[in-house]
């Protein structure tokens, strides 16, 4: 199964990639998983870490909502990145933090967790630097493997 | 029996046969691989519906050639979420189609193409009494997404978009006909026999909702708004922050709080002192952008950050009109041209 996967995603990946100046609608990284929030949860924060990262924040904005008086089932934002990464490019591409650091949004729809999160190959149009696309590239494909760990978390 | 007559009557065909159970089995596996990846997120395993509305439905089965999934995965639903599927080849559609068909046990409609030739006006006038409270004016949709379950609402299912170019370039008349006569099981779409509709006021309203149709651009739409919104400040970064909150709050946002960029990845006695993220909200705005489409929220909240660097303070934020292109999605794009206006106001005024 997995072989057979990342046989298919082999050639999206480079499909994704080849028009860097015409960006497509629809560059949003997403996945339904059949498992329930607080297991969705916990599976995303530990595929987070495996991949490298440090988890930086939750945002849990269902409860934000629900002291204003609004009832919305479970909604949070995680955010994460790499400490030295983060200060690197802070330095060097300040037009990129008000997308630092990275995020994912999880949330419940009935017993089944959704999770979304923007493609970082949007950013490839705005940055001839080669040396970023690899950055991009990296988190690219970082973000789709944690994303898989929820499709198929075995 | 010779031993090549014996290969030619049982050896050969059980090896053709294996083949081509394998390479269907193999099709039915790359469909379910295919509709997992792109499509399950909207419309839920085997069809449950999300976002996009449910696929899985017998009566929805029963009435939807190969030919409208077809054309519909193909050019998608323009400013309804529904995206075009531009890069799959004719055969992951064919696969994900077949995948869809094994749901259920329900034969394949084969609608004829004549088209259907009656009266748009009266069929306005039908539609305007019967289906307009539902499909909105002029056909436009019902508001909100598909079928979702976080938040509670009116309609279990959202009505699609009638007037929808990828909708009208994939939908036959006779298609039409035969949803509006039968309705849709399970779903709140009801049968003409409930309004008491003839065969002639059916035809006079497929022919309303042909009338909307043009013809199709489709390729690659480019993205074109710059991704961030970038102020230079005259003022020092510290005035710079206070001047954004006095501006937030002057629009009725609530600040939720300040914090440095590298909050949570250094000790706090480590944190940035040049970079500083203010998170502001207004939960009327959060709340109904989340139901027009649930996925916004991973641009919420809301924030500017305050940058120094080399002696310059800059304030910056993300463009919303231009994430608002990622969505394909019209109801969003008025949401997010307001939030753009939103957070230029507060950005100018603080670094005036
Ligand atoms: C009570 C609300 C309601 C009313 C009234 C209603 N519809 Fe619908 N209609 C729906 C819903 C919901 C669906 C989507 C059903 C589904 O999930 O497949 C739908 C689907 C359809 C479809 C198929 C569209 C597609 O994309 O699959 C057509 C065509 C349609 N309606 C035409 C009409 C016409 C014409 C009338 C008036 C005679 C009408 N509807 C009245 C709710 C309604
Ligand atoms: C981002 C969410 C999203 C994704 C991904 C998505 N869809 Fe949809 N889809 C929708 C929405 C929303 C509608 C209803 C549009 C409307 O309201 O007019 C829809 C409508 C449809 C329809 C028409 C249904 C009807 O009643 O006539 C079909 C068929 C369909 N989608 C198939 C697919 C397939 C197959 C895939 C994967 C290749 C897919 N969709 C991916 C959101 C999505």
């Amino acid at each position: 199964m997995k072989r057979i996967l990342t046989r298919l995603l082999a050639p999206l990946l480079l499909l994704g990639w080849l028009p860097a100046q015409a960006m497509i609608t629809g560059e949003l990284i997403m996945v339904r998983s059949d498992r329930a929030f607080p297991d969705a949860m916990r599976i995303l924060q530990g595929a987070i870490k495996k991949q490298g990262y440090t988890l930086s924040n939750i945002q849990p904005v269902d409860e934000a909502l629900a002291k204003s008086g609004y009832t919305t089932d479970n909604y949070r934002i995680v955010f994460f990145g790499k400490t030295e990464q983060m200060k690197l490019l802070t330095r060097t591409h300040p037009e990129l933090i008000p997308y630092l650091p990275l995020k994912i949004a999880i949330y419940a729809e009935a017993g089944e967790t959704l999770l979304v999160t923007s493609d970082p190959a949007v950013f490839m149009d705005l940055y001839p630097d080669r040396q970023l696309h690899k950055v991009f590239m990296q988190w690219h494909e970082d973000l789709i493997s944690i994303m898989k760990n929820l499709q198929n978390p075995d | 029996m010779t031993k090549l007559a014996m290969f030619y009557l049982y050896i050969k065909p059980a090896v053709f046969l294996i083949l081509l159970f394998s390479s269907l089995s193999c099709l039915a596996d790359k469909g379910k691989v295919l509709y997992t990846e792109k499509c399950a997120i909207c419309h839920g395993h085997e069809g449950s519906g999300g976002v996009g509305i449910p696929l899985g439905l017998e009566a929805f089965l029963e009435q939807t050639p190969d030919e409208y999934l077809r054309r519909t995965i193909r050019v998608g639903r323009p400013g309804r979420i529904m995206p075009p599927f531009y890069r799959l080849s004719d055969h992951d559609i064919d696969a994900i189609i077949g995948y869809i068909r094994s749901w259920k046990k329900t034969t394949v409609p084969q609608w004829d193409a004549t088209p259907v030739k009656a009266d748009a006006r009266i069929g306005k006038q039908l539609f305007d009494k019967h289906c307009i409270t539902c499909h909105g004016e002029s056909g436009y949709g019902g508001k909100g997404t598909g079928k979702t379950f976080s938040r509670p609402r009116d309609l279990p299912i959202t009505p699609p978009s009638l007037n929808n170019q990828g909708f009208l370039n994939s939908a036959s008349d006779q298609m039409l006909k035969n949803i509006i006569i039968q309705g849709r099981k399970e779903t709140p779409m009801p049968a003409a026999s409930q309004f008491n509709l003839t065969d002639d006021d059916v035809d006079n309203l497929v022919s309303y909702i042909r009338s909307f149709q043009q013809t199709m651009v489709t390729g690659e739409q480019i993205l074109s708004e710059s991704s961030v919104l970038v102020y230079k400040s005259p003022y020092t970064f510290n005035e710079t922050i206070e001047n954004i909150k006095r501006a937030v709050i002057a629009k009725d946002y609530i600040l939720i709080r300040d914090q440095a960029l590298d909050h949570g990845f250094v000790p706090v006695k480590d944190e940035s002192k040049t970079h500083t993220m203010v998170y502001f909200c207004n939960y009327d705005i959060i709340y109904n952008a989340l139901a027009i489409d649930p996925r916004v929220g991973m641009f919420l909240p809301c924030r500017i950050t305050v940058v120094e660097q080399n002696g310059e303070v800059q304030a910056m934020s993300i463009n919303p009109k231009r994430l608002s292109q990622l969505f394909n999605n019209d109801e969003l794009d008025v949401a997010c041209d307001r939030m753009h206006d939103t957070y230029s106001s507060i950005l100018k005024e603080a670094t005036r």
